[in-house]
């Protein structure tokens, strides 16, 4: 094994990327992230706590890589989802894709296994940096667009991570990434604040949760699934790092699992529905490290770590469905099943994933979740995840297969995605499948010893009653023309803030001050013209200082002026 | 599932029969909460038919709630596109051009993209 950083082979095989081509650069992408897992576990097979990398800036002891179990299970799962979002990415001819995805990789990794808060701050942005790139490679105008959304929104989480960590540093005299937590309010302890909701942004928290729905949906069909895996974890990792068992993060947590299925039932983008449904995802972490004990935070990663992989198994079955049909929209899809039989499968093996069913990975970790929600007093939370559970199935477990490959035939033309992408696809799915029917290795890989079984009757029997009825329910509305129909449209959530009101606001301000500066200006214009005017006219013929004088006035205004000096000289 | 199959969903007997087993598979879980006992930690869970009733009725109420919510959150399909991606393609100034002159609409795949 080699201490070295993990992110430092990416950035070289990015590096190297940019020159090779081909086979070439296929063999090199691949083999990074096979080599990188070797490596780490290897280094992690101690078990104890590593630390190499000390380097300093200024008066700062920095250092580079840090592992416990905790950063380790997402340096794992990194590496995996790399290699998986790699191998779907490798048809693509496109340089710029394919060099930002790897340092995007990279980044993550940086952040993951940072020791102190300021190399974070670092690969925090340079994970905004990298990842805006697979946003523009679209090269649409709504893609640019929304890159710069998210782009703006990143470096705004970036600047009140580095305020918070300045803060942070004054007080705290140490810049060591541990447990941080909340307590007291905004300005007795700004910097926990800052770099709470720093990271808050990053893990599209309730408000901030825009730059998700808008970006990820916009990228090209493998930028997105590359999106999916890093940028939300790393926040996930920084929150179960810095902040469990913050109360505040329960009630969070469960408004994201909450709200988000509403509008991923009416949304008509496939991948905007998954979009909306990894924030739900993101809900049942969020209430994992809130809750805080040791079982909860296991649940939360272990649920970080199915969901990289079956969240990312749906965005590539849809990437393929996209990168063969041209078409996303649920109104424009439909009876694919025949043409695409394989993708089909794989989806309904993602499906199955994230709605939780027993013998699929979304099942041995969600439940960790809900189990320690109940234990610990957290009743509401506990019924808002069922329903959120059972709201997952509906519109990710059901709504997605069912629009894209069954309802209407809408008779396009498709065929099966590059071998590479069922290629990837499949490992994603053997992935669901070995860690649902096996969850004991995942366990192992979890930072706390536990001893947990998902499966025993009382699970196993509710969960299927909860979601064979979520079924039904999809059935009686869809028989009775009760669901809602997929429809081509937007739906307003949060982002009409800073895309509707505030331009509309800031151009009806512009537009009043210009027609008030207009106002203004040809005011005085206006105001000069008379005035010369006025001046002209006593010039002109007939004007007063235009007239011929007198000879007698003149001689009249020299003895008035004599008789002022005979007064003057008497006095 | 069907793949092997070319035309299964397309026979409505098919559809029928799978309903009819789903409907069987439904009403064997409901039953089940009178035969085994479960280990229940909160007060409604150990009611027979908590389970089941909820997630129908929760997912009942989620549909028509997202339905009535597209009474006021619904715009047309290019509510932001008419406004956003005209001020970007008058905007000359930023050299976009290159980005912007490709096509706007939800359905590039990319064509540089494909094998």
């Amino acid at each position: 094994m080699f201490e070295v950083a993990p992110f430092i082979p990416f950035f070289i095989a990015a590096a190297l990327g940019l020159f090779l081509r081909g086979w070439m650069r296929a063999v090199l992408f691949i083999a990074v992230p096979v080599v990188g897992l070797a490596n780490l576990w290897l280094l992690g097979a101690g078990g104890a706590a590593i630390e190499f990398g000390h380097y300093a800036i200024l008066d700062f002891n920095l250092l580079l890589f840090k592992a416990d179990k905790l950063s380790l299970l997402f340096g794992y799962l990194f590496h995996i989802a790399a290699l998986i979002s790699v191998i779907y990415a490798l048809h693509v001819r496109d340089t710029l894709q394919q060099v930002a995805s790897m340092l995007y990789a990279g980044s993550a990794l940086g952040a993951v296994f940072a020791g102190d808060l300021l190399t974070l701050f670092i690969f925090w942005e340079l994970l905004a940096l990298t990842s805006v790139f697979l946003v523009w490679a679209r090269r649409s105008g709504r893609a640019y667009v929304a890159g710069l959304r998210y782009f703006t929104l990143h470096i705004l989480s970036g600047l009140l991570l580095l305020g918070g960590i300045i803060f942070y540093g004054q007080t705290h005299g140490t810049l060591e990434f541990g447990q941080i937590g909340l307590d007291g309010n905004v300005l007795d302890n700004p910097a926990s604040w800052m770099i709470f909701l720093a990271f808050g942004i990053k893990c599209a928290f309730p408000f901030f949760h825009n730059w998700l729905t808008d970006a990820y949906p916009e990228s090209t069909p493998t930028g997105t699934v590359f999106l999916s895996a890093f940028t939300t974890k790393v926040a996930v990792y920084a929150l179960a790092r810095a902040y469990p068992g913050t109360e505040l993060l329960v009630y969070i947590g469960a408004t994201m699992a909450c709200f988000p299925i509403f509008y991923a039932v009416i949304e008509n983008d496939l991948r905007r529905v998954l979009a909306y449904s990894l924030i739900n995802q993101l809900g049942f972490m969020v209430v994992g490290i809130g809750i805080g004990t040791s079982l909860a935070i296991n649940g939360a990663v272990a649920h970080a770590f199915n969901d990289v992989i079956f969240k990312g198994l749906l965005f590539m079955s849809m990437g393929a469905v996209l990168h063969v049909t041209g078409k996303i929209n649920g109104s424009e899809l439909g009876g694919l099943y025949k043409k695409m039989p394989k993708t089909t499968v794989l989806c309904i093996i993602g499906a199955a994933s994230i709605s939780a069913f027993p013998l699929f990975s979304g099942f041995v970790s969600k439940s960790m979740v809900m189990s320690a929600a109940i234990k610990n007093g957290y009743d509401w939370v506990w019924l808002i995840l069922l329903f959120a559970s059972a709201g997952v199935f509906h519109h990710a477990g059901i709504k997605i297969p069912y629009f894209a490959f069954f309802a209407h035939d809408a008779k396009l033309p498709a065929r099966e995605p590059p071998v590479n992408m069922l290629i990837a696809m499949s490992i994603a799915a053997a992935l669901c499948l070995v860690i649902g029917i096996y969850p004991q290795a995942l366990y192992s890989l979890l930072p706390y010893e536990i001893s947990y079984t998902p499966y025993d009757v009382t699970h196993v029997l509710t969960q299927l009653q909860l979601l064979f009825f979520s079924a039904l329910a999809f059935v009686w509305l869809n028989l009775r023309h009760l669901y809602p129909p997929e429809l081509p449209s937007v739906n307003l959530d949060v982002e009409w803030i800073y895309r509707r009101l505030v331009p509309d606001a800031l151009r009806g301000l512009f537009n009043r001050l210009f027609a008030l500066d207009n106002r203004l200006r040809s005011a005085a214009v206006g105001g000069v013209a008379r005035l010369v005017e006025g001046v002209a006219s006593h010039h002109r013929a007939d004007g007063i200082m235009a007239r011929n004088w007198l000879t007698g006035s003149m001689v009249a205004g020299v003895v008035l002026l004599l008789g002022i000096y005979l007064i003057l000289g008497w006095l | 599932m069907s793949g092997e199959k070319q035309d299964f969903f397309d026979n409505p007997n098919n559809i029928h029969n799978m309903l009819r087993v789903f409907y069987v598979i439904c009403a064997l879980l409901f039953a089940a909460d009178f035969v085994v006992h479960r280990h229940t930690e909160f007060r409604f869970e150990g009611l027979p038919g908590f389970y089941p009733i909820y997630g129908f009725v929760g997912c009942v109420i989620l549909v028509f709630a997202a339905k009535w919510m597209r009474t006021f959150l619904m715009r047309p399909e290019d509510y932001y596109d008419k406004r956003e991606l005209t001020d970007l393609n008058n905007d000359d100034s930023d050299g976009i051009d290159a980005l912007s002159h490709e096509d706007t609409n939800t359905s590039v795949s990319g064509g540089h993209q494909r094998v």
